[in-house]
């Protein structure tokens, strides 16, 4: 039963006013792009032990959807930010990088 | 025998008798008793009997971790079976019944089991039922079934009340003993919410009873002004008899709070369940003795000696008039010191230790008790209740060196630190070797959100036994909460207990420790499920290592106490075994709850009217009048037919679809989804939501669309309607309503965000009604207010203004084929509207029709239903459908996917109708047979059924399916499968398309 | 016309707080960023109120403007003043990109009344009631949406029309007599 903060509302949201929404940061591949590309959009996900970027919408509250880097196996929250976004912000990666210095990076 | 006796008992009122019964039998009590208690003044000393052999049990505890003291409490509509004596509070009127015995709890059949134990040894059920086979499934189980199972369900609906409450705090305290009331002091000083849970209904834990001296005063007068502080702060709630039952991800802590438990039927909730958030957990839940392994440590009047002392000094309970004490530790001598000040005999001090010489010991000798050491109780005498015990050489074999004549026997093992708790989100535990306990491992804590420990072990639930200990422990344990709070320990001095020193333990796991076969196999580790030392040892002869499988295995540890008593003992006794280290073997996981929650409690209000939230249309209540049969779509309830008195819902069903095609049918439509689109870029998004252009659609007109996910396979489908220039009004199926809103906002929040659109679901604003037949414009002019003619509102088209004084949105739609308007109406009116609809249809032959009959009216047109036609794996195109699917668009969701060889091959199941050769209804889900089988064995297919029903338009059977090049094959006869696996059906390949396929009727 | 009818026509029930439904009450869903233009002169001409901070509520006159999102507000107002407060903010509105619906049909309202009115909220809502203070909060009740704020000596409830019943029942059933906790 995760809490996460809503960074669009700012509400300590628990599990249940949530709905989880998979990997954060997919590349969609329309039309004209190859079957590999395509395959990896459609089913290639990432499963890591250790941090994991994932994407959530406030269901029970705001309605938006949000992005979230925490930890799969201890599930230490390194933090929340909007879905408006190719890529991490630069200072949650430097936090999560400080919190686990073994972290390969997010990609 | 127990007996009450003339004085004592701090926690009883002499004055205020209570009545109960016991097994029909009455008895009398004290306020303040608890069920064990009460029943151990009234000389019950045998309660039930054991799981499997059916021995004779006692009480052996006078807290949660009781195993045998079960009973079925209360009668018919409140009756709950296992309840444990130890933690029920008596009141007035109390039933209680034992368990597990036939035909009484004297006189026991099952206890031939016992007699048989040699045959049923660890892991019985998988070695001796096992041949023949029939025999386990006509025989073995039959019996054993009848024999087994933990007391009996109730058979009516509980009479009670339960509810959910959610709680909020920075720091939780688990526990009301002297360390979790010290943590709360600190805690509690710091101005954070904090908040103290106590299972029981008294505060202060086991200090009272053991007779500490804190600050000076009596453990109950300092217990008495920790509580006065505590209530003067208004950060710090207290809440007793509420059981922490499990700690879990990012603070999340569930307990139960027993509010009626002990007042039935006084009209509060029986339970709450406790859903709460807490910052950081302080886990103050004590510990608990761990019994002794000899012969016969099952009989009754065998008591851990920390419960016998309960007895004496909170109940004025005797446990036996001669009382031996056996133990390997200081503390059991408080109980020898309790039983004597209660002016009992105490025969004799069993202490498995050869010198023998703190302060507790020195202090039972003074009062003249005999105190042995290096001695251990060989065997305990008697059979429903104990007699004497044999004594002999701890390090011997068992033969007996003495009897000593007794009528109860308290044991002592050590402690055991309540680390559940602690564990239940993953903290370790270290082995401490000295003290024989698993401890809290505080460099290795369960981790929240941020990354820091979550759970911080205070008191003797640390290890920290002695009252000075817990109090400096609890007080340094909940400065640590604090501090990972952000906030300074406040100056706030830990309590200073007097100290008494207590020598060392010695770990003893069997007594003696040279003991037979037939010793161990009357040794108990685990009482409730009936786990003996030679069955660990057998577990562990025949190859086992684990401890987790041992426990599965031999069950040590799997019944309702989840082995509290049995845990440590258990396991010291397999790694003897296995030759292995205590640590090396490891424990058995802790998991949720601490105590069994009542399943009334987990499900809280979600009972009856609202075990689940119906959605409910304004017309809802006009179909219950009209006798509708409502059938779910989603939570939507739907009528599904309208029968008449002496209709079958078959019949109803048809008389609804024909009246519907002749003269005019009514639908409650209210459930469509309607979503509204709007902004400069909803054109465009509306482009990539469908696979048809939408931005091309005129102002006032309507089109069919259809969603696909991003697979290719189809979502959703409905009717699109422009509005006004930058806004459309797209509308869903009833089930897709929320789904298809949340997958627009999903695209526009996470993929085009620059693009200009806003969405509303506007579905519940609107009730919708379906006016449908030959005679439906009839109708509306009857109403009057707007031309409804073919000319003002076209086929597709659709035109605002009021009918009968009521403002409307009428759309010229069809989804039966017939002349039909759908007329939306704000559901605030929605009632009064439909209801206006049957007044005034009443001379046109208006009828209401429900969920089946547009099933029917939709498959004789041809047109296919999300859910029916579709599965998720169904394209398009598959339903003859790519004229719906643009072919100019550059992109839409869906149309990658589409592009797969597998998608774009012509070889795909697709849409026809089948017509049975002898008219009769297709079974539903039938598959076409094929040639030859799969490498499987099964019938290889060719199509398969996706919708069928009778047609009482054309008086025969329909149907629809996906048929492999099935447009190809008009006309061709093919086999169907048939549920029994006999010769199924044959049918001819037809349009799906039954029922006026030019279309004539719908545009008139 | 007849005159419109709440969802469940003004059910009330007695508990040791007061529940009952209130409306048909007017409902108006704004969807417009907090920078567009003329639209805090537009809420005002609409309803009265003062664009609300993040997770706040204005009223004046009997009428209020709720954040529902950060792009979403929420004003609530007699139900037969609607159309006037639409037309106010498609006037005010005119040329920017927003999104105003008539959502008054598509609610139902209760008020939770008395000095134990929070408890109702805390048995059934996951929010922490300590902290809501002045906010509207948006959250859930048992199984289904919802969103509540205090004031007027109780709690305002605004749900689906559909899980009426529902609410109702929960409301109803966490004030029972006995239960305050
Ligand atoms: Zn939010």
């Amino acid at each position: 039963m995760l809490i996460l903060e809503c960074p669009c509302c700012g509400v300590k949201a628990e599990e249940t006013e949530l709905s989880p929404g998979g990997e954060a940061h997919l590349k969609r591949f329309g039309p004209g792009s190859t079957d590999e590309d395509f395959e990896t959009y459609m089913f290639a996900r990432q499963n890591p032990k250790g941090v994991h970027f994932e994407r959530w919408r406030h269901a029970y509250g705001c309605g938006k959807w949000f992005l979230a880097a925490r930890c799969t196996a201890t599930l230490e929250v390194f933090g929340t930010y909007p879905a408006q976004t190719t890529e991490p912000p630069a200072e949650l990666i430097a936090k999560i990088k400080a919190r686990r210095p073994d972290w390969k990076g997010w990609k | 025998m127990s007996a009450r006796l003339g004085t004592g008992g701090r926690l009883i009122d002499r004055a205020a008798g209570v009545e109960f019964t016991f097994n029909g039998k009455r008895m009398r009590g004290c306020r303040g008793d608890t069920l064990a208690s009460a029943l151990l003044a009234n000389g019950q000393t045998l309660v039930g009997r054991s799981f499997k052999y059916h021995r004779p049990r006692g009480i052996m505890a006078s807290g949660p971790e009781e195993p045998n003291a079960l009973v079925g409490l209360g009668e018919g509509a409140r009756f709950e079976p296992n309840q444990r004596v130890t933690t029920t509070e008596l009141f007035d009127g109390l039933t209680s019944t034992s368990q597990n015995h036939w035909p009484s709890l004297e006189f026991d059949i099952g206890a031939v089991n016992d007699k048989l134990y040699r045959f049923l040894p660890a892991g019985f059920y998988y070695k001796t039922f096992i041949h023949p086979r029939p025999a386990w499934k006509h025989l073995f189980e039959p019996i054993i079934r009848r024999s087994a199972g933990l007391g009996k369900a109730p058979t009516e609906p509980d009479a009670d009340r339960y509810e959910y409450t959610y709680g909020h705090c920075d720091v939780l305290i688990a526990g009301g003993g002297i360390a979790g009331l010290q943590a709360a002091l600190v805690a509690g000083a710091s101005g954070l919410r904090v908040l103290v849970l106590e299972q029981t209904p008294h505060w202060g834990g086991r200090a009272p009873v053991d007779g500490d001296v804190i600050d000076g005063k009596s453990a109950d007068d300092w217990v008495k002004s920790a509580l006065q502080a505590l209530d003067g702060m208004k950060n710090v709630t207290l809440r007793a008899r509420t059981m922490v039952s499990g700690v879990y991800d990012h603070g999340y802590v569930l307990a139960e709070e027993r509010i009626a438990d002990h007042t039935p039927g006084d009209g509060r909730p029986r339970k709450r369940l406790w859903r709460i958030r807490a910052g950081r957990i302080v886990s103050a839940t004590g510990a608990l003795e761990r019994p002794l392994s000899f012969a016969g440590n099952d009989i009754p009047g065998v008591m851990l000696a920390s419960a016998m002392r309960d007895y004496v000094v909170n109940f004025a309970v005797s446990p036996g008039d001669r009382t031996v004490v056996v133990t390997n530790n200081d503390d059991a001598y408080r109980t020898a010191i309790a039983l004597k000040e209660a002016g009992l005999v105490v025969a004799a001090v069993i202490d498995a230790r050869a010198q023998v010489t703190g302060e507790l010991p020195e202090r039972v000798r003074a009062m003249g008790i005999r105190v042995e050491t290096g001695r251990g109780v060989v065997k305990v005498k008697g059979k429903k209740f104990v007699t004497g015990v044999a004594i002999g050489l701890v390090t011997g074999e068992g033969a007996a060196l003495e009897e000593i004549a007794c009528d109860a026997v308290a044991m002592s093992g050590g402690w055991s630190p309540v680390v559940h708790l602690w564990s239940h989100c993953g903290g370790k535990l270290d082995w401490d070797r000295k003290a024989a306990m698993f401890r809290p491992d505080r460099n290795r804590p369960p981790l929240t959100l941020d990354g820091t420990a979550m759970v911080y072990p205070a008191g003797a639930a640390n290890g920290a036994l002695a009252a000075a200990d817990a109090l400096s422990d609890a007080a340094e344990a909940a400065g640590a909460a604090l501090a990972a709070l952000g906030r300074e320990a406040p100056s706030v001095a830990a309590a200073q207990a007097d100290s008494v020193a207590e020598g060392d333990l010695l770990p003893v796991w069997i007594m003696p420790e040279g003991a037979g076969p037939a010793l161990k196999s009357k040794m108990w580790l685990d009482w409730q499920n009936d786990v003996k030392v030679s069955d660990v040892q057998l577990a562990a002869r025949e190859g086992y290592v684990s401890v987790e499988h041992t426990k599965r295995y031999t069950t040590l540890g799997m019944a309702t106490d989840q082995g509290k008593l049995s845990n440590i003992n258990g396991l010291a006794v397999l790694s003897g075994a296995l030759g292995a280290d205590i640590p090396a073997v490891g424990t058995t996981t802790f998991r949720p709850p601490y105590t069994p929650v009542t399943i009334g409690a987990l499900a809280g209000e979600a009972r009856g009217d609202i075990f689940q939230p119906l959605r409910r249309t304004p017309m809802h209540d006009w179909h219950l009048s009209q006798g509708a049969y409502m059938e779910p779509v989603g939570l939507w309830q739907r009528p599904y037919c309208y029968p008449r008195a002496g209709e079958t819902h078959e019949q109803a069903v048809n008389r609804e679809v024909t009246n519907t095609r002749e003269r005019l049918g009514i639908l409650d439509a209210s459930t469509l989804g309607k979503i509204l689109v709007k902004g400069p870029d909803a054109g465009k998004f509306l482009d990539m939501l469908y696979t048809n252009v939408m931005s091309s659609l005129p102002i006032g007109k309507c089109r069919y669309g259809l969603m696909c996910n991003e697979q290719g396979f189809l979502s959703d489908d409905g009717v699109v309607v422009r509005l006004t220039e930058d806004s459309w009004l797209c509308h869903t199926t009833s089930g897709g309503a929320d789904r298809i809103h949340g997958w627009m906002e999903d695209w526009l929040q996470c993929e085009w965000w620059d693009w200009q659109v806003y969405t509303a679901n506007l579905t519940e604003q609107y009730a919708q009604v379906a006016v449908v037949g030959p005679n439906a414009r009839k109708l509306l002019e009857k109403m009057g207010g707007m031309d409804v003619s073919k000319e003002a509102i076209p086929f597709m088209t659709f035109a605002e203004g009021t009918l009968g004084g009521f403002p409307v949105r009428v759309h010229r739609i069809s989804f039966s084929g017939e002349l039909s308007y759908e007329i939306a109406v704000p559901a605030s009116h929605g009632a009064a509207f439909w209801e206006l609809c049957h007044r005034l249809g009443a001379d046109l032959g208006a009828m209401p029709y429900g969920t089946e009959g547009l099933h029917v009216l939709r498959a004789e047109k041809g047109f296919i239903m999300i859910g029916d036609e579709t599965d998720g794996t169904v394209i398009p195109q598959d339903l003859n459908l790519d004229w719906a699917v643009s072919k100019k668009k550059e992109d839409f969701l869906g149309k990658r996917g589409q592009q797969r060889s597998f998608l774009a091959s012509n070889d795909r199941w697709k849409l026809v109708g089948f017509e049975a050769l002898d008219g009769s209804v297709i079974p539903d889900g039938a598959y076409v047979t094929a040639p030859g089988s799969n490498e499987y064995g099964f019938r290889n297919a060719q199509g398969r059924i996706t919708s069928t029903y009778y047609s009482p338009t054309l008086k025969r059977g329909i149907a629809m399916g996906l048929l492999k090049n099935g447009p190809a094959r008009m006309g061709e006869v093919v086999e169907f499968t048939s549920a029994s696996g006999g010769a199924g059906v044959s049918a001819k390949v037809v349009s799906p398309v039954f029922y006026d396929p030019e279309g004539e009727k719908q545009n008139v | 016309m007849s005159d419109p009818v709440a969802a469940l026509n003004g059910a009330q029930s007695e508990g040791f707080v007061r529940v009952r439904e209130i409306g048909p009450v007017g409902m108006i869903t704004l969807r417009a960023k907090p920078g567009t233009p003329g639209l805090a002169e537009a809420v005002k001409a609409a309803s009265g109120c003062d664009l609300p901070q993040p997770r706040r509520i204005t009223h004046q006159g009997g009428m209020s403007c709720g954040w529902m999102s950060p792009d979403e507000y929420l004003l609530i107002l007699p139900y037969h003043g609607v159309a006037a407060a639409m037309a106010a903010l498609e006037g005010g509105l005119a040329g920017t990109h927003h999104l105003a619906a008539d959502v008054s049909d598509a609610r139902a309202v209760f008020r939770i009344e008395g000095e134990k009115a929070d408890q109702v909220l805390r048995k059934l809502s996951p929010a922490d009631m300590d902290t809501v203070g002045e906010e509207l909060r948006r959250s859930r009740l048992g199984q289904v949406a919802a969103a509540f704020w205090a004031g007027e000596g109780g709690y305002t409830v605004v749900c689906f029309r559909s899980v009426a019943g529902y609410v109702m029942g929960l409301l109803t059933h966490s004030a029972l007599p006995g239960s305050e906790i």
